[in-house]
């Protein structure tokens, strides 16, 4: 294969990920890697390192958008930030550090986490106490429903933010956007209504990979040849994607990019202990 | 003019976007000089060999991008990218100047200096 063929198929693989990602609400950065270590036989380092670029791209530019539906909290995204930039060095770290088979494992691990993560039902409804802390840290805020506007506080502010820090290391760790973490960090744990945690999240995710990205560059990671088809292709499909999901039938979507996340997820931890 | 979290948000979401294609442009640009340049069979990336280090310092890629050499203009793409959530940082912060609220300055703060060290200074 030459390298225009590689680019070219590379862009389209990345193109259709980046789509699925966006229509089934899990994003393009859970299946580069593994598109790009089980299909294209890449190292999982330059692989971690294309993802996590892909991962900014898709945030960055769905950010305009998920402005304009004004449900993201900035200050609860901020604070939380703290959390998964630290947490996202840390993971960047281990990267350097732990075998590949290794990360190949807890990739995989967390790949049929997230299909199982996106199927369950979340939680509606803020029954208990509001936390101090979160009163003091301002973490609340108003939600626009069909029926007026619902005054929202955050709750259990502590198990949430300790949450966010595994899932930016998870981030760092595996150049994913770990959504599925920050969502069930924000959705479950803090009690913060579904809309506000899943677009608190799309902001959050630019911002923590930006983290570890830094790391990656410098530690030469960032294989400019094999990441510049990557990105541009996990761009236009999640803007495809974006303007289709008005139309599209997202639930049946969501089953089957979860079957396609486990398959992957089981071919990565096999390849993995088998040492191949 | 008043501020408030929607008004910083808009401003923001706006800035990201407009990030983000002009580093998808940057991208291209190298991309495509790249593939022009290259016919050879399609580089290895079986196993782990690490960037050379012009690639991997502000410097080097400031300098190969005058020497028009493709993989640093896509180089300078990608930090382009990388470069926009940054930005939104600190028009956070900036926002939150002018909403007056210290407590989300200083917590802004803390997110750009962790994003700072490991850009700049984490090895």
């Amino acid at each position: 294969m030459n390298e225009l063929w590689f680019a070219l198929i590379l862009f389209f693989s990345s193109l259709l990920a980046g789509m699925l990602g966006a229509l089934s609400g899990l994003g393009g950065g859970v299946v580069i890697v593994p598109l790009l270590t089980i299909a294209f036989h890449v190292d999982i380092h330059y692989a971690i390192g294309a993802s996590l670029v892909s991962v900014i791209a898709t945030s960055s530019g769905a950010a305009a958008a998920y402005v304009r539906e004004g449900f993201s909290n900035i200050r609860v995204g901020m604070f939380l930030e703290i959390a998964t930039t630290a947490g996202a060095l840390v993971g960047a770290w281990l990267t350097t550090k732990l075998p590949t088979q290794t990360i190949g494992v807890v990739f995989g691990l967390v790949l049929l986490y997230s299909a199982y993560a996106s199927l369950k039902k979340h939680h509606e409804g803020m029954t208990e106490k509001p936390d101090p802390l979160a009163m003091r840290l301002k973490l609340k805020g108003d939600l626009p429903t069909d029926d007026g506007v619902h005054t929202y506080v955050a709750q259990r502010v502590p198990l949430g933010f300790g949450l966010m820090g595994l899932a930016g290391a998870l981030s760092g760790l595996l150049g994913i956007g770990s959504g599925a973490v920050k969502v069930i960090a924000m959705d479950q744990a803090m009690r913060l209504p579904f809309k506000v945690s899943t677009t608190t999240s799309n902001f959050m995710i630019g911002v923590t990979a930006a983290a570890s990205a830094g790391l990656y560059w410098r530690s030469g990671y960032m294989a400019p040849s094999l990441v510049m088809p990557v990105m541009l292709g996990v761009l236009a499909g999640s803007l495809i994607g974006s303007k289709l999901l008005v139309k599209a039938q997202v639930r049946t979507l969501k089953v089957v990019f979860s079957i396609v996340i486990v398959a992957m997820g089981l071919e990565m931890i096999v390849n993995s202990v088998t040492g191949k | 003019m008043s501020w408030d979290d929607k008004r910083i948000e808009t401003w923001v979401g706006v800035m990201l976007r407009t990030g983000v294609l002009i580093a998808a442009a940057v991208v291209l640009t190298g991309g495509v000089l790249y593939l022009a340049q290259n016919r050879g069979p399609r580089p290895d990336y079986t196993y782990f060999h690490g960037e050379p280090a012009r690639l991997l310092s502000l410097s080097g890629i400031g300098h190969g991008v005058m020497m028009l050499d493709a993989r640093s203009i896509i180089m300078l793409g990608l930090l382009l990218l990388i470069a926009t959530p940054v930005a939104r940082v600190g028009m956070c912060i900036v926002g939150f100047l002018f909403e007056r609220d210290r407590m989300y300055v200083a917590v802004s703060s803390v997110v750009l200096v962790i994003l700072m060290y490991s850009l700049f200074f984490h090895r």
